[in-house]
C-alpha cells in the first residue's frame, strides 16, 4: 500500500530530521512507528501522507510512485489517505460546526451529494449525536472533537489510514472507542494503518506490527508477535 | 496524622451562561491531602479537574459562582481578596506546575530573566544574592544551568516542564498544584516528570496532581480520586485502586479497563453534558448495573458513590 524509500526530509536542506528512512505498510496491514518525541516520526508520517514533500527518496502509494506532494498531489493519491493528528484543535477549523468538519472533503471533492448520508452514518460511527453535530470546536471537549475529525478522515474512504498521535490528548476509554472505531473500519474496508506514536502498550496492543524510530531519525523494522 | 495542608469541603462551581444556561462544573467536592502525600484527580476531559484547580488558586473567571470552603495555610481560600491571593497564596502557599509549560512560560525572555524575576518577587533576594539563588532554583527542578540562557521555544518539552516546575518550586510552597503535568510527553519523559513531581513530595510537600493518565497517576499517587461530571465518584488507596481489589465504582473499573494493557474496551457512551446533568447518578446512562434506584443521586459513603458499589470480591 505505501512505500517509503530512503526519504531524506526536514525543514532545512543542511540539518534534515530523517536521512534514508525506509518504511512499508502491505495492503491490509497496520504498522506502528514509536519513538520518542522529536525523533522525526511525525515528519515520517508527514510524507506519508503527501504533506510534506521530502528533499530525497521515493514515495509509492498503492505501487504508483507519487511525483507530487500538498497541493501538487493528484487527487486520486489525495484522498487515498485519510489522517488525524495528534491536536484537534489545531486541525479543525474553528468556524465550522462538526457536521461541516466532517463534510468538507466531500464537498472539496465534488461529492457534495453524499454529504447527508456519509455525515449521519459516520456521527454513529464515531459516536457523536445530532446536538453534537450543531456546535463549533470551541463548545466541545477534546475527545467529541477528535472524534469529529476522526470521522473527517474517514468520509472519502481512504485506502490508508494514518493516525498521528490521534490519542496523547484522551483519555483510556475516549482512546479505546476511537481505536475501536478505526478497527472496526479496517475490518470492513481492508484499509491499511500507519499509527505514529510514543505508548508502546497501546501501539502493541493495536497494530500488526511496530517498527521502533531510533533519535537519530533512522528506522529499525522489527516484528512484534 | 497532623491537620492537613489543603482541606476542600462541598465546593462547587457554576458558571452562568448566556441565554440563562449554568454549567454545573464541580459539584460538592471534599477531600484532604496532608504534607508528604500525593493526591491524584483523574478523570475524562471535560469533568471539570481543571476547574477544580483553578478554584483552589482563585483564578475563576468573572463568571463563576463558588460555594463552599478551601483552607490551607490557616486561610479560608474562597473568601480570600485579590490582594492576599497575590502575596500570600500563590507561589508561597501553593505552586502550580502549568498544563502547558510552552504556553506558561513567558516566550519572549530567557529562563534565567524569568527565575529571576520570580526569585525577586517571592524572597525578596537583592542584587548580590540573586545569581546564586537562581542557580539554586534551577537546581532544584533539575534544570541544567547552561540552558538557562535559553529561551523556552529553544527547549525541549522535558526541559519546558523542568523550567515550569522550576518557577513553581521558588516560593517554596508547601503544596504544589500539578495540572496535566505530563500531556504530549512521551512515556520516558511522562515517567521522569512524575519521579521529579514525586522527589518533592518524598521532602515534605503536599501535591495534587490533575491527570488524564492513569499510568502517570499509579506512578506518583498515594490515594486517587476519580471525578465524573464534577462530582468526586470514588477515593481511594492508589494501591488498592490499581491493584487488588480494584476501584469499587463502576465508572472507576470501566476507565481502568479501558486501557491497552488491560481490557483495551471502552466505556459505552459519552459524558453528561454539564449543562444538562440527569437528576440522579450522571454515570447511570452508561453504567451496566444501573436500577432503578439509580434515579436517586447516590452520596460518598467509604470512599464511593455509588448505589451498587462493585465489593472487594470482584476482582
Amino acid at each position: 500500500m505505501l512505500e517509503l524509500r530512503a526519504i531524506t526530509a526536514g525543514y532545512d536542506r543542511r540539518a534534515p530530521v530523517l536521512r534514508e528512512v525506509d518504511l512499508t505498510v502491505a495492503d491490509g496491514e497496520s504498522v506502528g512507528l514509536l519513538g520518542p518525541s522529536g525523533c522525526g516520526k511525525s515528519t515520517l508520517a508527514r510524507v506519508a501522507a503527501l504533506l510534506h514533500r521530502p528533499d530525497a527518496g521515493q514515495v509509492r502509494l498503492a505501487g504508483e510512485p507519487v511525483t507530487g506532494f500538498r497541493h501538487r498531489a493528484p487527487r486520486a493519491q489525495r484522498t487515498a489517505v485519510g489522517v488525524v493528528f495528534q491536536q484537534p484543535r489545531l486541525s479543525a477549523d474553528p468556524r465550522l460546526t462538526l457536521r461541516d468538519l466532517v463534510a468538507e472533503p466531500l464537498r472539496a471533492t465534488g461529492r457534495a451529494a453524499h454529504v447527508p448520508e456519509r455525515t449521519a452514518d459516520l456521527a454513529r460511527t464515531v459516536g457523536l449525536g445530532d446536538d453534537l453535530l450543531t456546535r463549533r470546536p470551541h463548545e466541545v471537549s477534546d475527545g467529541q472533537l477528535q472524534r469529529a475529525c476522526l470521522a473527517r478522515a474517514l468520509v472519502l474512504r481512504p485506502r490508508l489510514l494514518i493516525c498521528d498521535e490521534m490519542t496523547a490528548m484522551l483519555d483510556a476509554s475516549t482512546t479505546a472507542a476511537l481505536v475501536g472505531v478505526v478497527e472496526a473500519y479496517r475490518a470492513d474496508s481492508g484499509a491499511a494503518l500507519l499509527a505514529v506514536g510514543h505508548d508502546r502498550v497501546l501501539l502493541e496492543r493495536w497494530c500488526d506490527r511496530v517498527t521502533e524510530f531510533a533519535a537519530s531519525g533512522t528506522a529499525s523494522e522489527a516484528a512484534v508477535a | 496524622m497532623s491537620s492537613p495542608l489543603l482541606a476542600v469541603a462541598g465546593l462547587s462551581v457554576r458558571f452562568r451562561m448566556s441565554g440563562g444556561r449554568t454549567v454545573a462544573a464541580v459539584s460538592d467536592v471534599s477531600f484532604d491531602l496532608a504534607a508528604g502525600e500525593c493526591l491524584a484527580l483523574v478523570g475524562e476531559s471535560g469533568c471539570g479537574k481543571s476547574v477544580l484547580a483553578s478554584a483552589l488558586l482563585g483564578l475563576l473567571p468573572g463568571n463563576a459562582e463558588v460555594r463552599g470552603a478551601v483552607h490551607a495555610g490557616g486561610r479560608d481560600l474562597l473568601t480570600a481578596d485579590e490582594r492576599t491571593l497575590a502575596r500570600r497564596v500563590r507561589g508561597r502557599l501553593i505552586g502550580l506546575v502549568p498544563q502547558s509549560p510552552a504556553a506558561h512560560l513567558t516566550p519572549v525572555r530567557t529562563v534565567r530573566a524569568q527565575l529571576a524575576e520570580t526569585v525577586r518577587e517571592l524572597t525578596g533576594a537583592g542584587a548580590a544574592a540573586l545569581p546564586d539563588a537562581v542557580l539554586a532554583a534551577a537546581d532544584r527542578a533539575a534544570f541544567p544551568a547552561d540552558h538557562l540562557d535559553r529561551y523556552p521555544h529553544q527547549l525541549s518539552g522535558g526541559l519546558a516542564q523542568r523550567a515550569a516546575t522550576a518557577l513553581a518550586l521558588v516560593g517554596d510552597a508547601p503544596l504544589l498544584v500539578a495540572d496535566e503535568p505530563t500531556t504530549g510527553l512521551d512515556r520516558a519523559l511522562v515517567d521522569r516528570t512524575v519521579d521529579e513531581l514525586r522527589r518533592h513530595v518524598d521532602d515534605g510537600r503536599g501535591l495534587l496532581v490533575i491527570t488524564h493518565d492513569l499510568a502517570a497517576a499509579e506512578r506518583v499517587a498515594d490515594r486517587v480520586a476519580v471525578m465524573y461530571a464534577g462530582r468526586i465518584v470514588e477515593l481511594a488507596d492508589a494501591g488498592t485502586f490499581f491493584g487488588k481489589p480494584g476501584p469499587r465504582h463502576p465508572y472507576a473499573a470501566g476507565l481502568l479497563a479501558a486501557l491497552p494493557e488491560r481490557d483495551f474496551t471502552p466505556i459505552p457512551g459519552m459524558p453528561p453534558e454539564l449543562h444538562a446533568l440527569p437528576p440522579g447518578c450522571a454515570f447511570a446512562p452508561r453504567c451496566p448495573r444501573a436500577t432503578d434506584a439509580c434515579a436517586q443521586r447516590p452520596a460518598l459513603t467509604e470512599g464511593t458513590a455509588c448505589h451498587h458499589a462493585l465489593d472487594s470480591a470482584h476482582a
